[in-house]
């Protein structure tokens, strides 16, 4: 640890300043090319120090700078999570915003705002799970809610008005609980014999948490759930959630969904160590098992009657923390290594969903399912990745999910929760359905009438382009080139989808790489 | 000071904490509503000064103040700025009526009462004793959230549940490190503000600031 404590302060800053100086530029310079190609480079960076983290801590060692700031190997796979997610996110943003400017959804000034908002929402997620403070790890993911805020809403309108108060609102709420709970743990933390000052430090906590007072810490881990759990979209604080996701931008429903859940899943983590060695682990089972198989199902039952495809993505979400959440129910090494993976798989397959539903919804201008089909015909490329992306997402070979819904199931059995597999595979098998046969239309079909598309939202592709794009190009004083406009740029956008659609098929063939690094984060967030 | 005074005085400054919270259900006016959270702060302010007093730091003086000028002056200031651009003078329909109201504060407060047992129980004193009371703020904030339509009331009642936790934290902890304390009062204004622009975003796309304007989204 000493002999790469110079490197290890440098893997730890740079995820944390990388995305503030890309912040930094959009804030002076706006939004230009530059400008979202440094997005693009700061989760670069911040993948780049996934990797370096990994190596140093998958044999368990810690990275440590100053007090607040310290990385084991549960914090390397999720840096690798954020960078990875962030990198497609930002990648198909630079598409996205230039066509959101050449068909007027937006202007210079929320161009700017984007470029600036992204990277901040990076850098907070980043400090949430470099914090060795349980207390910083708090105060980051509340200042994720607000930096996202605009990010919801900022294709302007009553819809965007609507999903950002109620998101803002449930998800302060929710927040102010897990506050709460940290106090809780603070003040059984005092009182535990390691000295009055009591801590909030994780390390210190874990070493003391067979002292922590169980009557205090039940309270306290009930409101945590509670509060981490609306952040993770978990039932029964998840109704921001389907609004949120639907109405933001594409590339920013991919962060939210691949990364901010997880993130507040791994606050949990972090605390379902301790509660498990300060209470009884049966309460802590039964608290996580009944907000994870309630999750299942209300997210199955609300995909089988769904007409819009980017709440169908927010739903399938829903359904996927509540894997994860069942896996940390579990709560053994095997399962905690199986729920890891998944996080890794279902943020980049939720990604290349979201960045390519941003894709269709701008060819077709509605969000509805049955305003697309036949896509397939029509758009073979990017129908491709869509179907290959649910199909990842469904869980289905050759692709990691597929690996680490085997694992998770095979985990709970062996620990006696036969009965919790069997309730969740029967509510997968009916999202299974009810997303397959939804996606199916999108991709086959009959392709539409000509122009049937009566849906409010004009179909942003069948504008005169060129003069949309010289008229917003005059107005907002943006050079927009113009192969970055509709019809050519379609292979440029895909790109990133490809991307993560191949990282993943990789990682479910061969896991190797993250073998060793998995097996040294269970055996931080597991118990045997 | 003495033992004797000490606990006299905390119980005041409770007492007033939890009485403040209880008006605000009783009142319908806004400004009445945002001069009660005034009121509420400058208590807050002073549980953290007494806290100090009584353990010679100097660091709760200095968060004494920085509660004073955030939660007496900064945030209610931003209501008041809000709440003169709406032009709004009366909570229109609360979903409940004054009298279920007041009886549900009652409810809540005996709630908080038998919630709070383990953790008196943990280190009972005159402090931990007190505790309830912010869990009972707490209550009454999220029953202020659930019941009232306007965006100002939520955005009320929502910091009488975060003056409820800062309450709690006081009581049961002395409050919390400093650079959490920063980190949240930090976090806090700028979610303030954030839904100050998002009034007046809702008020120029739907002319009001009414929460039942918001049902578009919806399975």
């Amino acid at each position: 640890m000493t002999a790469i404590g110079g490197l290890g302060t440098a893997v730890l800053l740079a995820p944390l300043v990388a995305p503030l100086l890309a912040g930094g530029a959009a804030a002076l310079l706006g939004w230009r090319r530059a400008v979202a190609w440094s997005a693009v480079a700061a989760s670069a960076v911040i993948l780049a120090s996934g990797v370096l983290a990994a190596v140093a801590t998958a044999d368990g060692s810690v990275l440590v700078a100053g007090d607040l700031l310290r990385a084991d190997a549960l914090t390397a796979v999720m840096l690798l999570v954020i960078g990875a997610v962030a990198v497609i996110a930002t990648w198909s943003s630079v598409g996205y915003i230039d066509q959101e400017l050449a068909a007027g959804h937006t202007d210079a000034r929320g161009a700017g705002r984007y470029g600036l908002l992204v990277p901040m929402f990076l850098a907070a997620m980043v400090l949430a799970v470099l914090a060795g403070n349980l207390g910083v790890l708090w105060a980051s993911i509340e200042a994720t809610t607000i930096v996202t805020a605009f990010l919801v809403g900022h294709r302007g309108g009553r819809k965007a008005v609507e999903a950002t108060w109620k998101y803002v609102i449930i998800c302060s709420v929710g927040i102010a609980l897990a506050y709460l709970g940290t106090v809780l743990v603070y003040f059984a933390s005092q009182h535990s014999g390691m000295g009055s000052e009591g801590s909030l430090d994780w390390t210190v906590l874990l070493e003391h948490a067979d002292r922590l007072d169980p009557g205090v810490m039940r309270v306290a881990f009930a409101l945590l759930v509670l509060g981490f759990g609306t952040k993770a979209g978990l039932v029964p604080m998840h109704s921001w959630l389907p609004d949120a996701h639907s109405q933001a931008p594409a590339p920013v429903s991919a962060l939210m969904s691949g990364v901010l859940l997880s993130v507040a899943v791994y606050a949990l983590l972090r605390y379902r160590v301790i509660a498990v060695a300060a209470l009884d682990p049966g309460f802590v089972r039964g608290l996580l098992l009944v907000a994870a198989l309630t999750s299942l199902a209300l997210a199955a039952s609300m995909l089988i009657a769904q007409r819009d495809y980017k709440r169908l993505l927010a739903y399938s979400s829903i359904e996927h923390m509540g894997l994860v959440v069942l896996g940390a129910a579990v709560g053994t090494r095997l399962a905690v290594a199986a729920l890891l993976l998944h996080i890794l798989g279902h943020g980049l397959a939720k990604s290349v969903l979201f960045c390519g539903s941003g894709q269709i919804l701008a060819l077709e201008g509605t969000t509805q399912i049955s305003g697309v089909r036949g896509l397939l015909a029509r758009r073979p490329v990017l129908a491709g990745t869509f179907a290959l992306g649910l199909a990842a997402l469904l869980g289905l070979p050759p692709f990691s999910l597929f690996v680490s819904e085997l694992a998770l199931a095979r985990a709970a059995a062996d620990a006696g929760l036969g009965w919790a597999v069997a309730v969740a595979l029967v509510l997968l098998l009916v999202v299974f359905v009810a997303i397959a046969s939804h996606g199916a239309g999108m991709l086959f079909g009959r392709p539409p009438a000509l122009a049937a598309s009566p849906s409010a939202a004009p179909p942003p592709a069948t504008a005169p382009l060129p003069t949309a794009a010289a008229v917003s190009a005059v107005l907002t004083m943006t050079p927009v080139r113009p192969q970055t406009m509709q019809p050519v740029r379609s292979a440029g956008g895909v790109a990133p989808l490809v991307t993560g659609l191949a990282v993943l098929a990789a990682l479910g063939v061969v896991a190797w790489p993250l073998d060793q690094l998995l097996r040294a984060a269970a055996l931080i967030a597991g118990t045997p | 000071m003495s033992d004797v005074m000490f606990v006299q005085i905390l119980d005041l400054v409770c007492g007033g904490l939890l009485l403040s919270g209880v008006l605000m259900l009783w009142r319908r006016e806004l400004a009445a509503i945002v001069r009660l959270l005034v009121v509420q702060g400058v208590l807050l302010a002073a549980l953290a000064v007494l806290l100090g007093v009584r353990e010679h730091s100097v660091e709760l003086y200095l968060v004494a103040v920085g509660v004073l000028v955030l939660k007496a002056v900064v945030l209610p200031g931003v209501l008041h700025r809000v709440l003169r651009d709406s032009g709004d003078v009366r909570e229109a329909e609360p979903l409940v009526n004054v009298t279920s109201s007041l009886l549900a504060a009652a409810l809540l407060t005996l709630v908080a009462y038998a919630v709070s047992r383990p953790l008196v129980a943990l280190a009972p004193s005159a402090t931990t004793r007190a505790l309830p009371v912010g869990l009972a703020v707490v209550f009454l904030g999220f029953f202020v959230l659930v019941t009232r339509r306007h965006a100002l009331s939520q955005v009320v009642g929502f910091l009488l549940l975060d003056n409820g936790i800062a309450a709690t934290a006081f009581l049961a902890t002395s409050g919390v490190p400093l650079v959490v304390e920063l980190g949240g009062s930090l976090d806090l204004l700028l979610l303030v503000l954030v839904l100050q622009v998002l009034a007046a975003r809702m008020r120029l796309t739907f002319g009001r600031t009414d929460m039942d304007e918001l049902s578009e989204l919806r399975d």
